[in-house]
């Protein structure tokens, strides 16, 4: 049970498939035009990945090692189909907003990769959490990314618009106050000019129309993942330990002593494991080197 | 051996000119395109110039300080982009669109890519282009207390007669900044003097779309030589079509902007015939009248390529084998 719940977290915030690893952006960037589409989409890829990774795990010893991208394939097709059906049946709204991007679920990066990195290398159960971490993931990932495009470039959430959403009345009304702390009983000339200076400024506010085309997914996706960079990094110079947030992974699977590892994508053959000694040597001497150097620094 | 020889390392022989004094020498280039706009489209227009400017200089200072780097503002480049969006601008926008296209320009153009010399678009045209997406309503209204009606070149799409002494001067609607060509030129004239811009990018720029104009356009070579006009060159039509829009304000304030433009000289010449046969385009098949802005944009994006193909090889690399 320790493992499902790690992979949970795991999907949700360490190795998060959209803002750490990068993956699925095609639907990312295309979907996300309002929370509703991106909570949409997130989910639907959710099912379709819990239950392709809990059917890869479990045929993992039937399928031939050559043949185990087009046995894939099949495994996520025929998901997706029944999913897609369902959808037309049941939100048909929903399903004519996403339109092609219900059916290019079959090709989705982050489902492949979870049933070669994970499914295919172990138990069902792991396997089923596996696929919904990643799933949630996802769709968190998706449903921000659309929120945010949708209060700037839509000025409304989840479909909901309302004056006190955007600032239509709120500056107005700052300035009438100001107004009436001012001059009380005749508004002087400058107070005045100030005031149908904001109420015309601000009553023909009209939302930043390119977030919710295809450069804003672009703009909005940069500016979470910076964000959540940052805070990161921020955790990192105070001394944090940051393991449990960050993706355990430097990413260099060829120079990486760890073995074991379940996201492995290279084996490690016999040149790989002589050569990981020194390897090892020189990361840490430099390490060392660097540490001195910051204390130098201090 | 009393007498120490130092040998410092190179650059030995040091220009004077630096970045803030060819920022100053835009800035006062533009000053007679900005008096203008203000003369012609009311305090308004000042406030919004004032605006914009201000804006963009502060951005670029808060920015630098949260990111704990020394502010860059002493420059001038930031108060140089602020004041070319600033003429970009309509007269008559709302001052909110204004500030949200200077912040665009400075932070997510510019600074988001390392800052002056870094950035890959120019910024000011960057934001025009993000604020005419994103508020065509407003970005696209020209009508003034001065001019209603519908600017020269679409005027000049629809084949409506316009009046080209106007256009020269700058008596029509428009962005604040480019519509006398003029005070345009009378600012290049000063940059060409002082040495800051050449006539390599203009030049060609010009040419090109004169040429293509002369193809293309109505009464051009191929609606002749198909039948489809009687007359073949009206210049009154060219003359229209050179001094409408932002064409005369593109070729030589944006054009030539040091940063976005290729380096090498070969590179100038096809980045200026690239430049011209893209505004063409734009304007004779595209949907709008105007594509002075969306074509400069495109061609800073091929730049890199452009010096990729052009770039001299040092001596003695490459070349042929005896």
């Amino acid at each position: 049970m320790k493992t499902c719940l790690e992979r949970l977290y795991n999907g949700l915030i360490k190795e998060n498939p959209t803002f750490v690893l990068t993956l699925g952006m095609c639907p990312t960037l295309a979907v996300t035009t309002s929370a509703f589409n991106g909570l949409g989409m997130g989910l639907s890829t959710m099912v379709v990945l819990a239950l392709s990774n809990l059917l890869i795990s479990a045929l993992r010893k039937v399928i031939p090692d050559k043949v185990r991208i087009p046995a894939y394939i099949v495994i996520v097709a025929s998901l997706v189909t029944v999913v897609g059906l369902l959808m037309e049946a049941y939100v048909p709204g929903l399903y004519a907003s996403l339109g092609i991007y219900i059916d290019l679920i079959v090709v989705n990066c982050i489902i492949l990769g979870r049933a070669e990195a994970y499914a295919s290398k172990n138990k069902m159960l792991p396997s089923l959490f596996d696929g919904i971490g990643m799933g949630l993931g996802f769709t968190v990932a998706l449903t921000l990314i659309g929120m945010v495009r949708e209060f700037f470039g839509n000025a409304s959430i989840f479909g909901f618009t309302g004056p006190e959403v955007y600032g239509t009345t709120i500056p107005v009304l700052l300035v009438e106050i100001v107004n009436k702390i001012f001059n009380p009983d005749s508004a002087s000339a400058f107070v005045r000019g100030l005031n149908s200076f904001f109420a015309g400024e601000f009553s023909s506010y009209s939302p930043i129309g390119i977030l919710i085309m295809a450069p804003g997914a672009f703009f909005v996706l940069a500016i979470l993942t910076a964000i959540q960079n940052a805070i990161k990094m921020k955790g990192e110079a105070k001394g944090k330990d940051m393991s449990k947030i960050q993706s355990g992974c430097s990413s260099d699977c060829l120079n990486c002593s760890d073995s074991g590892c379940s996201h492995r994508l290279i084996q490690p053959d016999k040149v790989v494991k002589k050569a990981k000694e020194p390897v090892k040597e020189v990361k840490e001497a430099e390490t060392v080197a660097t540490e001195e150097a910051g204390k130098e620094e201090k | 051996m009393k007498e120490k020889l130092e040998v410092s390392s190179n650059p030995h022989v040091r220009s004077k000119v630096t970045t803030s004094s060819i920022m100053f020498a835009v800035v006062i280039a533009l000053l007679p395109a900005s008096i203008f706009g203000i003369v012609q489209f009311g305090w308004y227009a000042a406030l919004l110039i004032v605006v914009t400017v201000g804006t963009a200089v502060l951005t670029e200072h808060l920015f630098c300080k949260i990111c704990k780097k020394p502010s860059t503002i002493k420059d001038g480049s930031a108060m140089v982009t602020g004041l070319i969006l600033a003429l970009n601008l309509p007269p008559h926008l709302p001052v909110y669109i204004a500030i949200l296209g200077a912040v665009f320009a400075i932070v997510v153009v510019k600074l988001l890519f390392g800052g002056l010399g870094q950035n890959f678009m120019n910024p000011a045209l960057g934001a025009r282009c993000f604020l005419v997406i994103s508020f065509a309503k407003y970005m696209t209204n020209f009508e003034c207390d001065a001019f209603t009606g519908p600017t020269p070149l679409a005027l000049l799409r629809e084949g409506e007669p316009v009046n080209v002494f106007n256009m020269v001067i700058g008596r029509t609607g428009g962005t604040i900044g480019e519509t006398s060509v003029i005070a345009l030129v009378l600012g290049a004239c000063f940059l060409i003097f002082l040495g800051v811009i050449d006539l390599k990018i203009p030049g060609t720029y010009l040419l090109s779309f004169v040429i293509f104009v002369a193809i293309f356009g109505r009464s051009g070579l191929i609606p002749y030589l198909t039948g489809e006009s009687s007359t073949f060159l009206d210049f009154q039509y060219l003359a229209a079509q050179l001094s409408g829009g932002g064409l005369m304000f593109g070729a030589f304030f944006m054009a030539t902007d040091y940063t976005t433009r290729p380096i090498t000289k070969k590179g100038q010449y096809i980045y200026g015939i690239f430049l011209g046969v893209m505004t063409g385009i734009f304007r004779l098949f595209g949907p709008g009248a105007e594509g002075v802005s969306y074509a400069i944009i495109i061609g800073n994006l091929i730049v890199p390529l452009i010096e990729k193909a052009t770039m001299p090889k040092a001596f003695g690399k490459g070349g042929e084998r005896a």
